[in-house]
């Protein structure tokens, strides 16, 4: 650990290539944490089974490109896909638990995870998986950066996805109502919009947003049906440190988060890069608490 | 129902209890482990039932006391009983205090800040657990084999197990009838309040996680020894079953009442056994498939619905005055 | 007679909105005191400074003669200051006799020493106030079960179960039924005067506040407008027109 450590100081262009890197799946990470903000937002629920719409993407992108689909045009695939089964889980789950106690979501959403993930176990096997693309590598500054040009399309896709997203709720008439909604649910209905199909959209278009992410993921970097949790807990981190409003706040501690990870990926290893994830989610988690209650509780 | 026939139900359940292994002796081991689901739930819903404080980590404790048993009992080069007891012994006292240390910060979050950043907690600690050479890494830790020359291992295990669901069981009942099991409810119910009233809400969150790791490192102590081998995600920290599971199982009997968890164990685990089997690779499928049915349709459990149809078998009652 | 509660230049903004601005009163040892001001002119943005739900931004709160500005809400309870919440606030999930007995001065003592049963004494205490606000035949009852007006009612029994120095009361009979206030403002006085606790009220019902109170303070966009006797205070024109000017 220190050694590698030691190696950053030594060579600060290694740490320039990990940041490097670590942006472009920070770009990743911002995209499911909009959805993340969004479903939070306007329907008060914190979806845990985030991380598994974005395998999920993978999944369906493989099994696209399988089927002959040209890589990248898996990726408007998955996100149609997962439209659609984020449609089904609001009409099949989701809207029963919308009014209920947060627990109930947490735990309702959790067990979604859990059937998906094992779900996507049984239909398409534990083993990790990348689709290849066949786009090359780019090396900058002679060769002290070195980029997987798929990576850098990933990079600006998600970036594309989410500003889309983004002006369509300020522009389009569904985004305004979903706006509203999430504003005051109660006043948005007393001027006659269907609360019901806005959050039905909502929970698909989170779903769409993730898909997309997960085809991305599955050509710049592999999937398993595991991985989703990591994935959920970072869209978490992202929104608690970016708050629910603030889409220039997500993607900055989205790609913050991108460029810390692979960090200290490498200085303490990659076998703690997930460990190291959960454990600032926790640390972030009662900082804030703590700064908060003081802010509560005592004069400055 | 009567408190006549409750004790008659009781009496008959313990006493099932210590002839179940002699009568079904093939079933031994699964039998020990139903009185480990007994423990998960019942100190689950110490914090989750009792004080609102709906734990997805509290397998941490429980991970923590597996590794703390079995590392005492390779390092303090005892013979195995007095290993197994000093192991135990550890455990329990370790978890205690990782509760108090980490309660400080943790037990400040409320709601769903809790609930995600104990998730947080189990799973950082099995990825650690799975990292560590010192108990090693990603291939687990064996603990010392029960002595071969001696029989009855399984009785051994199973009533060791039996005796600490028992004394949880006990404890929890005698805690939950004082000052401070009060304090619990009122913290669940509404913990600004009891701010408001003066009492000292802090320690007693902290208490009441430090009892429930204290048993449930124990439990994972034992549970090491009986399953004769610690692996780091799939049975120390396992967030995605035994973890889960204690959630579960106290939802299914009913949250914060004293019986509940015991009964949602038992159903919980015999359901599992008698069908799992059949469907093969589809248990995980089904057992996402059983929390989205029993938090979405089910939430007051077993004992809720009972209350919320026969109010007076639980001491609602208007009272004239005379 | 002297200061029991001394509050020096308090002001308190949320974020833009100043809800208090110097705000200054005492209130005597043994007195009923009011405080009232038209709905958003931060009476109950007070009594939270007060009890220590948020920090203030300047001034001074003194209570028996210590500085209790810095302190945190539950170390303010203990030493015998305790506040009633306007939406009111009980256990719901337990029944009112636990609501009672978790109110005790003994709930308060460090954990360990809750390791134990409930003393006779509580339970006979509980029993007396139940009795006193009315709720004796519903004591077994879960106490979310109960009426808005029977919480009330049990959120009182509670703070006089904990045997404050000075309560702060936020707005008693709001919500209540009409036929039930004169009973109540009996209980309150016989309170302060049997059980020898300070009072301070906030309450929207001026025919209310002119019975009960003996020395009563008016806010108006947070700064005290008027202070004194109930009579002087009604006759205040100033008060007479933040009044009408608010309702108008
Ligand atoms: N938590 C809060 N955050 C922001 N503004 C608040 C908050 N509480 C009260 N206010 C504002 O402070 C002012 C005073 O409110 P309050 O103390 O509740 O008045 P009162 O109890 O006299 O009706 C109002 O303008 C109100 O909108
Ligand atoms: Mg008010």
């Amino acid at each position: 650990m220190l050694e590698n450590l030691q190696l950053l100081f030594d060579y600060p262009t290694l740490g320039a290539d990990l940041i490097a890197n670590g942006l472009m799946i920070g770009a990743i990470f911002a995209l499911a944490a909009f959805g993340m903000a969004l479903v939070w937002g306007v329907l008060g629920i914190i979806n845990i089974a985030q991380g598994e719409f974005v395998m999920l993407g993978g999944f369906v992108a493989l099994t696209a490109a399988g089927l002959g689909v040209p890589p990248l045009a898996t990726i408007p695939l998955a996100a149609i896909v997962l439209f659609m089964v984020g449609w089904g889980l609001y009409r099949l789950v989701i809207f029963r638990v919308v009014d209920r106690d947060l627990f109930v979501s947490l735990l309702a959403t959790f067990g979604l995870s859990i059937i998906l993930q094992q779900l996507s176990n049984e239909i398409f096997g534990a083993d990790v998986r990348t689709l290849e693309t066949g786009l090359g590598t780019l090396v900058l500054f002679d060769g002290q950066i070195v980029l997987a040009e798929i990576k850098l399309v990933s990079f600006v896709t998600a970036l594309v996805v989410g500003l889309a997203l983004w002006a369509f709720l300020k522009r389009a008439r569904l985004g305004q109502a979903i706006r509203a909604t999430s504003q005051n649910a109660r006043a948005a209905r007393i001027l006659g919009i269907d609360t019901d199909r806005v959050y039905a959209a909502t929970y698909a278009l989170n779903a769409a947003l993730c898909g997309a992410a997960g085809s991305l993921v599955v050509m710049a970097w592999t999937i398993h049906p595991y991985i989703g949790l990591p994935y959920t807990v970072r869209s978490f981190l992202v929104v608690i440190v970016a708050g629910l409003g603030n889409i220039a706040a997500v993607i900055a501690a989205g790609l913050g988060l991108g460029a810390l990870e692979n960090v200290a990926g490498f200085v303490l290893g990659a076998e703690y890069q997930i460990a190291f994830v959960f454990a600032l989610m926790v640390i972030i988690l009662v900082v804030r608490n703590f700064l908060l209650r003081r802010k509560r509780e005592y004069l400055k | 129902m009567t408190d006549a026939q409750k004790y008659a139900l009781v009496a008959t359940g313990l006493l099932f209890s210590f002839v179940a292994p002699f009568l079904l002796p093939q079933f031994a081991t699964q039998l020990t482990m139903l009185w480990l689901m007994v423990i998960f739930a019942l100190t689950w819903d110490t914090l989750g039932g009792q004080m609102g404080y709906n734990s997805f980590g509290n397998i941490l404790f429980f991970g923590i006391g597996a590794y703390g048993c079995a590392v005492i009992q390779r390092d303090l080069g005892l013979d195995y009983f007095a290993g197994l007891a000093v192991g135990l012994a550890f455990a329990a006292v370790l978890s205690a205090i990782v509760a108090i240390v980490l309660g400080a910060g943790m037990l400040g979050l409320r709601g769903h800040y809790f609930a995600i950043g104990t998730l947080g907690l189990g799973i950082a600690a099995g990825e650690i657990a799975g990292g560590w050479d010192y108990v090693g890494a990603g291939s687990g830790m064996v603990p010392p084999l029960y002595p071969v020359e001696l029989a009855g291992r399984e009785l051994f295990f199973y009533f060791l197990m039996f005796a600490l669901a028992l004394v949880t069981f006990l404890v929890l009942r005698a805690l939950y009838a004082t000052k401070f099991g009060l304090a619990l409810n009122a913290i669940r119910d509404d913990e600004d309040k009891a701010e408001a009233m003066g009492l000292r809400t802090t320690q007693v969150k902290s208490l009441a996680w430090a009892v429930s790791a204290f048993f449930l490192g124990i439990g994972g102590g034992l549970a090491g020894n009986l399953l004769g081998f610690i692996d780091p995600r799939d049975v120390a920290f396992a967030g995605a079953t035994f973890g889960v599971w204690m959630v579960l199982m106290a939802i299914l009997g009913g949250k914060g009442t004293l019986w509940g968890p015991v009964i949602g164990a038992v159903v919980f685990h015999i359901t599992q056994e008698l069908f799992w089997t059949y469907l093969l690779g589809w248990q995980r499928v089904a057992l996402g498939l059983l929390i989205v049915a029993i938090v979405v349709f089910f939430p007051n459990g077993i004992l809720g619905t009972l209350r919320e149809r026969f109010p007076e078998w639980f001491g609602e009652k208007v009272e004239e005055r005379v | 007679m002297s200061a029991l509660l001394k509050i020096e230049n308090v002001s308190k903004a949320y974020g833009g909105v100043v809800a208090n601005r110097q705000v200054s009163l005492e209130v005597q040892s043994g007195d009923i005191a009011g405080l009232i001001g038209p709905n958003g002119s931060g009476k109950t943005t007070l009594f939270s400074s007060i009890v220590g739900a948020h920090p203030i931004d300047s001034g001074s709160i003194q209570f028996g003669g210590q500085e209790i500005s810095k302190l945190d809400v539950p170390t303010i309870a203990r030493r015998g200051l305790l506040r009633t919440f306007q939406q009111t606030r009980i256990y719901a999930e337990m029944n009112c006799v636990e609501n009672m007995r978790i109110s005790a001065p003994d709930a308060r003592a460090p954990v360990l020493s809750l390791l134990s049963g409930f003393s006779r004494n509580v339970d006979v205490r509980a029993e007396e106030l139940l009795d006193f606000v009315g709720l004796a035949s519903k004591r077994f009852l879960r106490a979310g079960s109960l009426s808005f007006g029977q919480q009330k009612l049990l959120e009182f029994a509670m703070a006089l179960m904990s045997e404050p120095k000075l309560l702060l009361l936020d707005e008693p009979t709001a919500g209540v039924n009409p036929t039930l206030i004169n009973g109540l403002i009996d209980r309150l006085i016989k309170a302060n005067k049997e059980l020898g606790i300070t009072l301070f009220v906030i309450e929207h019902n001026m025919r209310v506040i002119m019975n009960l109170a003996e020395n009563i303070t008016c806010l108006a966009h947070g700064e005290v407008l008027a202070q004194g006797t109930p009579q002087e205070v009604r006759d205040d024109p100033r008060v007479v027109e933040a009044y009408l000017g608010a309702s108008a």
